[in-house]
């Protein structure tokens, strides 16, 4: 099965996407230039993080009218996985794809370090591996992760089961202390309503060998790469 | 003559360099011609003052791939790869707009080091502020870390490591010194040579904009209203275009279409020009009417001398244009064609055709002035060398210096800085919590790079020479702590005003003690930086030598950090305290004095203890090392401790020699002595690291174990220093904080 | 012709730039300083003949690019 990993100008963890699927999780993964208009072989799409047209105007602001777009938004729609990490979370949230918008975080710096992301829902291809409650150490790294919905948007996604990771402290809770952005209801990340479509902040694509500071990212693609087995049949966009 | 004084002295030119100029071209320059030596023959740009200087440094061995005078330095690091690295400064725009400042040194350095076809993986800084209770010099720290993380997460080059030290000689002067380093296949190096008559030049990337240009005026008109505005602009760096220029010219060198890349860095066009056709025994012409621009009506002037950031020369090879163009439209960036190489070994430069400047390349380069400048030793340096004993005659008990210390910011943890950096990008950083060097591992190998930057300004004013050394030995330490074994250097030379005889003094001291030392312990210099003139109103900063030190760790698995692991292991010192307060941490912060003689230091002992480190960790028989470095071993033992969740140590020592004469027990416990390592070593194989130790004629003892959950240090049977890990981790994780923050982070 | 089009964060979004902003005037003594919401300003120069052009062309910009309707809302001046 091939990952796409999308290309844009200024994406800087498309390499770090590439080497661990293809490296780690031992799939072929291939780039996909923002300026194509077709995916090509793809049975999972990645959006990854970066600083997409230097995070200028708003975090994903103009990637998201990329000529690529289009095919995400038609292999999305007809059911494919699609992961977005990071800044590709911030892309899907500005196209639509996903619910809500990202502001500066809290305390108005860029932070990186590993912190505690606890999985809510097991019902996404990405996550179908995990077991719900079990906490992930990822790193992050943005100055824009602090997730904002608007009050029925929030109501909704929790009552929905959108919620799919929080942050969380050492002991698996929720706490001001181990939300490291202001992210309301700790929300580190969110799926659509059908599933398939999920995005969160941390870097899962980071945390794939120990020697790096952890392994527990692996999880994620190992899940999706299941649910494709699972489902039997290989997307074709 | 054509220019009168007060010209020359607006271009930086002396009367004597102006002279020099007429006989090298053979009559008087015009205006832009006068512009590009101004800016060719600065202390900057020519090394006029340091060339005599940084000549007598080692820069060959086997390893090196490529020395200085190139745009980068390189070493061989096996399966046909290599390092590229440098370090430069961007001290004076620091002060001047900390965030920009900062930002574009970042963005320069990184320039440096993808112009030779390396793809940068790591960027480290050495950083240096004045006193934290002071409102500018915070605002200065805030507005670096910020520019800093700005431009290298941005572009997505981890900043990996680095350091950061504070004296008051640093307010209004504060340095910047930024490491980059990149790996590329031998076979993809390019270098910034112009070849082959006919090949069409190119210049890619950002628009030129009238940034940087220094202070010079066109001509003698009168400043009114609309000149104001043609005023030079403070230069704004912009990692996305970096980005894609990064990506644009590594694709493009890649194919090997080009001959030759240099970077617009100082002295922009300029600079590429004449230094691409002088290293190619060739001539270089260009039209500025070419030159893509970002406003209206500039000069050829204005464009040769503009420092617009995120600008490449490219020298392409004749017939390959189409691939070149092809490769910078899908990046969206500007590559146009603005002249051709030439066999004159002139650089002409023409405005719609119109020849406006047109001179001998090697008089702009090899042919700048070299001077000798005078140097003296300065009086007063035996009273400087001695420890006052009535302004040392009472101190705190240990455990009160003991905290102090560790609160003190240039010992205090920095993860409120580091936290603001992107460290994990490329998926190659060595998990960072306890390195004391940073390291990257090599993809496609099983190996890792580890770097350090180190230079301790104090040690430098009491004794330049020694403090040169010691710097050189301190990253060669770090690097081989980490289980790098060191193979090559880049400095970056921190000074004041090389007029006056007593700084250029120093400088002649500091160059001479690292090329002792990169003799010693087989680090050649690859290249490298020199900043002159960081003073303000005749005060210089303390003389700083900045070394940056790379080492080649076989395996990723030999990687070793300062952290104690476990409760039971062996705490093993190599070397020995020898109780020196000479410059240290403990004089400066506890009675305000920089007094004293630096460490002494034995290179050859120093080169045994890193290859032995490097070869304890590929057997795995230590577990952990750390160099003892400011504050001692006090607060080398504590460090070990941190990070560890808690885990205490205790160890039994023998009271040093009291060199100095300071009473009690501060020369034990924080006395900063060189070639001295804390290693930790299950209890089955410290015997292992005691008998060779000893066979290698390195003084070793073991002290005490891992385990509790205190600092326990007794000297000379006594307990002298006894406090909980957490009390002193809470002091030193959260002192930055409180410092910049007013609050524990 | 030239437009202006005002970008601010709608009410309800809290606005962690602003509040630096605003503690930061309080610390140096601007203490008749409330509160302090940051937005961003852009200039356009439109190549349109009429004013009423100008807002349109404007307002459709700064709706579909300029702002984030989840989280901020605009106001268009042409000169």
């Amino acid at each position: 099965m091939t990952f796409a990993v999308v290309v844009f100008p200024g994406s800087n963890s498309d390499h770090d996407a590439h080497y661990a699927v293809e490296h780690v999780l031992g799939q072929p993964a291939r780039f996909v230039w923002h300026k194509d208009t077709s995916l090509g072989t793809a049975d999972v799409v990645i959006l990854p993080g970066g600083f997409s047209h230097g995070d200028y105007l708003r975090t994903g602001a103009i990637a998201r009218f990329s000529p690529i777009m289009a095919a995400v938004r038609d292999f999305a729609d007809a059911g494919g996985p699609v992961l977005g990490i990071c800044n590709g979370f911030q892309i899907l949230l500005e196209c639509g794809l996903l619910p809500g918008a990202m502001l500066r975080n809290r305390d108005v710096r860029f932070h990186c370090g590993f912190v505690g992301v606890r999985v809510e829902r097991t019902d996404t291809p990405f996550t179908n591996r995990c077991t719900v409650g079990q906490v992930l150490h990822l790193p992050i790294a943005h100055g824009e992760g602090n997730y904002y919905a608007p009050p029925d948007t929030l109501a909704a996604l929790e009552a929905d089961g959108q919620v799919i990771f929080r942050y969380v402290d050492e002991a698996g809770e929720v706490t001001e202390a181990a939300n490291p952005n202001g992210s309301i209801h700790s929300i580190a990340g969110i799926s659509n309503g059908s599933k398939n479509v999920v995005g969160l902040m941390p870097h899962p694509e980071r945390a794939c060998e120990a020697c790096l500071g952890g392994a527990d990212g692996l999880v994620v693609f190992q899940s999706v790469v299941h649910a494709l087995h699972e489902r039997g049949t290989l997307q074709r966009v | 003559m054509t220019h009168d004084a007060a010209v020359l002295a607006r271009h930086g030119l002396t009367p004597d360099e102006y002279a020099r100029i007429v006989q090298l071209i053979g009559r008087e320059p015009n205006l832009t011609e006068l512009g590009l030596f101004s800016v060719m023959w600065s202390e900057h740009c020519s090394y006029k003052s340091s060339r005599v200087h940084l000549k007598t440094l080692p820069t060959e061995g086997a390893r090196v791939v490529q020395g200085p005078g190139e745009n980068a330095g390189a070493v061989d690091i096996g399966d046909g790869l290599a390092a590229v690295f440098k370090i430069e400064s961007h001290n004076h725009p620091s002060f001047i707009e900390p965030y920009q400042g900062a930002a574009t040194g970042v963005g320069g350095i990184i320039r440096d080091i993808f112009t030779m076809g390396a793809r940068p993986i790591a960027l480290l800084d050495a950083l240096r502020f004045g006193p934290m209770d002071d409102g500018l010099n915070r605002r200065v720290l805030k507005g670096v870390v910020a520019g800093i993380g700005g431009y290298g997460n941005s572009i997505g080059i981890p900043t990996v490591g680095g350091e950061v030290m504070f004296d008051e000689s640093y307010r209004g002067n504060p340095l910047v010194n930024v490491f980059c380093l990149g790996i590329a296949r031998h076979s993809e190096i390019v270098k910034g040579h112009a070849s082959g008559v006919g090949n069409p030049v190119y210049y890619v990337g950002a628009k030129t904009g009238r940034d940087g240009i220094h202070g010079a005026t066109m001509a003698s008109a009168e400043f009114d209203e609309s000149s104001a505005e043609k005023r030079p602009a403070v230069q704004v760096g912009d990692p996305f275009m970096e980005k894609l220029l990064l990506e644009a010219c590594l694709e493009v060198m890649r194919g090997e279409a080009v001959v030759g890349v240099q970077d617009m860095g100082a002295a922009g066009l300029t600079c590429a020009t004449s230094e691409t056709g002088s290293r190619g025994s060739v001539g270089v012409q260009i039209d500025v009417a070419r030159v893509p621009q970002r406003e209206p009506g500039m000069t050829p002037y204005e464009i040769m001398l503009s420092e617009s950031q995120e600008r490449m020369l490219l020298i392409v090879k004749r017939g390959r244009e189409a691939e070149v163009e092809r490769v910078f439209e899908k990046w969206d960036l500007h590559a146009v064609r603005i002249g051709e190489v030439t066999n004159d070994q002139r650089l002409r430069v023409m405005e719609h055709g119109v020849v406006v400047a047109d001179v001998p390349n090697r008089a702009l380069t090899d042919e700048a002035p070299v001077y000798h400048r005078p140097y003296r030793e300065p009086e007063g340096r035996a009273d400087l060398q001695r420890i006052p004993a009535e302004a040392v005659a009472a101190g705190p008990k240990p455990t009160d210096a003991f905290l102090s210390l560790l609160s003190t910011p240039t010992i205090a943890s920095k993860r409120w800085i580091y936290r603001q950096y992107d460290h994990v990008v490329q998926t190659n950083t060595v998990a960072l919590d306890g390195l004391t060097a940073a390291v990257v591992r090599v993809k496609g190998t099983t190996r890792a790079l580890a770097m350090s930057v180190d230079g301790n300004g104090r040690y430098s004013a009491l004794d330049p020479r020694q403090g040169a050394k010691l710097a050189v030995a301190e990253a060669a330490r770090n690097v081989a702590c980490a289980g790098g074994l060191p193979i090559g250097a880049t400095n970056c030379l921190n000074f004041g005003n090389p007029e006056r005889p007593d700084i250029m003094w120093q400088f002649a001291e500091a160059v001479a003690g690292i090329g002792e030392a990169c003799r010693a312990l087989d680090t050649p210099i690859t290249g490298g930086n020199v900043s002159f003139y960081n003073e303000t109103d005749g005060r210089a900063i303390l003389p700083t030598p900045i070394l940056g030190v790379v080492g080649l760790v076989a395996d990723v698995s030999h990687v070793r950090t300062r952290l104690f692991s476990e409760a039971g292991l062996d705490i093993v010192i190599l070397g020995e305290g020898r109780g020196e307060l000479g410059g240290s941490e403990y004089l400066k912060t506890i009675h305000g004095l920089i007094r004293g003689r630096p460490p002494v230091l034995d290179l050859a002992r120093e080169h045994a203890l890193a290859r032995l480190l490097v070869d304890w960790a590929s057997r795995g028989v230590i577990r952990s090392a750390h160099d003892c470095a400011e504050g001692g071993l006090a607060v080398t033992l504590a460090e070990c401790c941190f990070d560890t969740g808690g885990l205490g140590a205790e160890v039994s020592i023998g009271r040093a020699p009291n060199d100095g004469g300071v009473p009690g027990l501060a020369s034990t416990l924080f006395g900063e002595s060189a070639t001295c390592v804390l290693v930790s070593a299950a209890p089955g194989d410290a015997p292992v690291v005691l008998r060779e130790a000893h066979a290698a004629g390195l003084p070793a003892a073991r002290i005490g174990r891992t385990g509790g959950s205190a600092i326990r240090i007794a000297v000379d049977g006594e307990i002298a220093i006894d406090c909980s890990v957490g009390e002193a981790e809470a002091r030193w994780s959260g002192a930055l904080a409180k410092a910049l923050d007013g609050r524990a982070a | 012709m030239k437009a202006r089009v005002f970008v601010t964060l709608k009410p309800s979004v809290f606005d962690p730039q602003g509040q630096t902003i605003a503690e930061a005037l309080h610390s140096l003594g601007y203490n008749d300083v409330g509160d302090v919401r940051q937005g961003k300003y852009f200039e356009l120069d439109l190549k349109v003949a009429s004013t009423g052009a100008a807002q349109r062309l404007a307002e459709d910009v700064a709706d579909r690019v300029l702002a984030n309707p989840v989280i901020e809302s605009f106001r268009v001046e042409v000169a």
